[in-house]
């Protein structure tokens, strides 16, 4: 008697969610399935892995991420290299400089630095912001006016100010809206609804649902991920339906799995194996939880994700 | 699954007894369907009725236990498919491979490696637990025996990777007491393989070429009464290897199909071999998707802290926090003089928290309290963190006698505390800290 599984197809689907334009526009959603069941049903919609740069060009980097971008003077220099790697799908570009509390950089310094890289590459953008709520919603309008027309994601807007965002970048320039909640499904849900009641496509934003390095209360992470998904397939809730984006660098690199040195810990060895492979599990989990989009830094993360995302699509 | 009221009713005594403190034996047996009350109440269900009721009731996924003394450890035995739903409860373990093609010394190397990575995070020992052993036909079973033997000793548990009869014989001898895992049995041999593994009373591991065969070989070992087994997902790509692993957990825990309810082992060697990015990768994907152990070529520290980190995160219990000890933890050398911290047990903040501080490089005493387990917020809301059990906690801990540094900085969501703090512990001078555990860095800093 052969095994027969009982099919875990649902009638309700994620969305379909296009980012860029042109040739290398990517298709993020559309499964009815859960994350890689595709013995469910097929994905026609692998996730996608995007790779993360920041205005802080190469001087920002880890040591480890230098050396790929050997040469590069200016960020726009590193965006064109980093379209080069193997399995990059899109560009995220950290705009983590304009930070209040940190480097506060001018909002007029960033969107310059989004111009070039934007005329530098055609693979779809991402902006990522400082965190900051106020110094965000001014970043996003401004890099939704010079964007307008290249279908970007503005990263993200948050309870604080989806108004300004909302506005700027999803009815005035119809870019991508980032909705960011922290791990909680009736926040991600609350905030999509607002967006949307704003007058937003709801078929025009992605979730960035909550992120956290693997040991790092990641089973927030895995928790929020999983409900919403059944929410969105099982129960067919409409304001979940949104594909989810993960930030993955942003929370590794700053971990002291990848920032201790082998002289603070020469039991733990090499440096640049920690940082990869804490980046590269950290982002097979958030696949597996239902990611459909990833952001990493170190290129043979990217490489290894993309890698895996074929092997299981 | 449970069993349904009516179904316990037709094997209940039916006397009306009233000794189980239920009216009527139908109500009682309405009771235990909901398992509010133990079959035990009632004196006269008789055993074979319980014994067809604990089949029927057993649960979907069979517990299975490996290993001997001190490395004795559970597999399987989940009743969810998600963890919000109820706890995992016995977590993904995790095994290196050795073959018994390679030399003493590369073997030697390869424990000795494996065994390097054995460390504690919250409460937790944290280690490759299981040795996978893996049969080289050239090399024949003698050597295979060898090499069994060899490792048996490393205080492990072993998984004899191996589907010929005669060598399992050799090495069963060799090592059976430490109760490894005879993961040999095939379409072809699973008979031999049965006697073996039920003579030596050990687990025995099933393979398949495809899912069917698999479960066709499962259901065959069944009917020959053994139900001390485990299942490997199919080795020919990494989507077979996620399909079965996926399909056989739903099909026993969604669909209750017993016969797919056994613990798995997926082997990622084979899967990527040489690639250990790639092994990192898939040992993380399937420690979320339902692998019960996952066989790695090489666990070193980059492959063990993401990893280790996130099990403990993904088999922790939803209900109950994550808490880490509450005392004084100094960092970056901090000592007697060194400037004081203070916030609460809950194991995120205390990672988060500790992590900025090694980062900013300044000697400093973190004081974790005892919050039960809860963030700051909530912990200040629920009267766990407040000035009282602060001022308290730190007579409990003497942190006057033993650090001199009167400077102690609080959570600045908690700043409010500020006042009565000062006045609950005079000397002491109060520092709001930042909201955000990622300005600390700068906060200590400035403050040098
Ligand atoms: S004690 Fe047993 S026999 Fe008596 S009423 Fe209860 S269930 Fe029925």
């Amino acid at each position: 008697m052969p095994f027969t599984a009982k099919s875990g197809k649902f009638s309700a689907s994620i969305n379909t969610l296009t980012m860029g334009t042109g040739e290398k526009a990517i298709v993020l959603g559309g499964e009815n399935v859960f994350p890689f069941y595709t013995f469910d049903a097929p994905i026609a919609n692998a996730p996608k892995v995007g790779i993360e740069i920041t205005d802080g060009g190469l001087e920002a980097e880890p040591d480890c991420v230098k050396k790929y971008y050997e040469g590069c003077t200016t960020v726009a220099d590193m965006a064109k290299k980093a379209a080069t790697f193997e399995g990059v799908d899109f560009l995220s570009l950290h705009l983590e400089g304009g930070d209040p509390n940190g480097e506060n950089k001018p909002t007029e310094d960033l969107i310059k630095i989004v111009k070039e890289v934007a005329d530098a590459v055609d693979l779809p953008i991402v902006i990522s912001g400082c965190k900051n709520v106020e110094k965000d919603a001014e970043i996003f309008a401004k890099a939704s006016e010079v964007l307008d027309g290249r279908n970007a994601v503005m990263l993200a807007a948050k309870e604080e100010n989806y108004k300004n965002v909302g506005a700027s970048a999803g009815l005035a320039y119809k870019q991508v809206v980032g909705a960011e909640s922290a791990d909680d499904i009736n926040l991600a849900k609350q905030l999509n609804v607002l967006l949307t009641q704003l007058g937003v496509d709801a078929k025009s934003i992605v979730m960035n649902v909550g992120t956290a390095a693997a040991g790092y209360g990641y089973e927030y992470v895995v928790s929020t991920m999983d409900r919403i998904k059944a929410a969105a397939l099982q129960q067919g809730d409409a304001t979940l339906q949104m594909p989810i984006i993960t930030p993955v660098a942003t929370e590794t690199w700053g971990i002291k799995e990848s920032v201790a040195t082998e002289e603070d810990m020469p039991e733990w060895g090499d440096q640049e194996a920690r940082g990869i492979d804490m980046e590269v599990e950290t982002a097979a989990a958030d696949l597996a939880s239902g990611s459909n989009a990833v952001i990493l830094k170190h290129p043979e993360s990217v490489a290894t994700i993309a890698k895996m995302i074929k092997a299981l699509i | 699954m449970a069993l349904k009221g009516l179904d316990i009713f037709k094997l209940s005594p039916k006397k009306n007894c009233k000794e189980c403190g239920s009216p009527t034996c139908m109500a009682f047996s309405m009771k235990v369907a909901q398992g509010a009350v133990s079959i035990d109440a009632c004196p006269y269900f008789s055993e074979d009725a319980k014994a067809a009721m604990s089949e029927a009731t057993a649960p979907p996924m069979k517990t299975i236990k490996v290993g001997a003394g001190e490395q004795e450890m559970t597999l399987g035995g989940e009743t969810v498919l998600f963890r919000h739903e109820k706890t995992f409860v016995n977590k993904t373990r995790y095994a290196v491979d050795i073959c018994s093609c390679m030399d003493d010394a590369t073997i030697d190397a390869k424990v000795a490696e494996l065994k390097h990575v054995d460390y504690e995070r919250i409460g937790e020992r944290m280690y490759v637990e299981m040795i996978d052993v893996e049969f080289d036909p050239a090399s024949g079973a003698d050597r295979y025996a060898e090499v069994v033997k060899k490792v048996a000793g490393e205080g492990r548990v072993l998984i004899l990777d191996c589907q010929d009869v005669d060598a399992a014989k050799a090495a069963l001898e060799v090592c059976k007491e430490t109760k490894p895992i005879l993961n040999g049995a095939n379409a072809q041999n699973y008979k031999e393989m049965n006697d073996l593994a039920t003579a030596a009373g050990v687990v025995l591991g099933v393979h398949g070429a495809d899912e069917n065969e698999l479960y066709d070989t499962l259901a065959a070992l069944e009917k020959l009464g053994n139900k001390n087994l485990v299942f490997n997902a199919c080795t020919s790509s990494v989507k077979a290897a996620f399909a079965s692993a996926v399909q056989f957990r739903k099909a026993a825990i969604k669909d209750s199909n017993r016969t797919c309810g056994y613990p798995s082992i997926v082997n990622v060697s084979k899967l990527a071999k040489g690639d250990s990015h790639m092994q990192a990768a898939l040992l993380s994907l399937f420690t979320v998707k339902y692998g019960s152990i996952v066989v790695a070529e090489k666990i070193g520290y980059a492959e063990a802290l993401p990893l280790y980190g996130l099990r403990q995160n993904v088999f922790t219990d939803p209900q109950k926090p994550m808490k880490v000890e509450p005392g004084i933890y100094p960092i970056n050398g901090g000592d007697e003089n060194s400037i004081c911290l203070t916030t609460v047990d809950f194991a995120l903040t205390y990672f988060v928290v500790s992590g900025e501080l090694e980062r900013s490089g300044v000697p400093c005493n973190l004081i974790i309290n005892d919050a039960g387990g809860l963030s700051v917020l909530t912990s200040w809301a629920a009267g766990k963190f407040s000035s009282s059990s602060i001022a308290k906690f730190f007579q409990e801990q003497d942190v006057e006698g033993k650090i001199k540094c009167r400077k102690l900085c609080i959570p600045g969501k908690v700043a409010v505390l500020k006042g009565e703090l000062e006045a609950k512990m005079p000397g002491w001078e109060i520092i709001v800290a930042p909201r955000e555990a990622v300005q600390l860095v700068k906060f200590l800093k400035d403050m040098q």
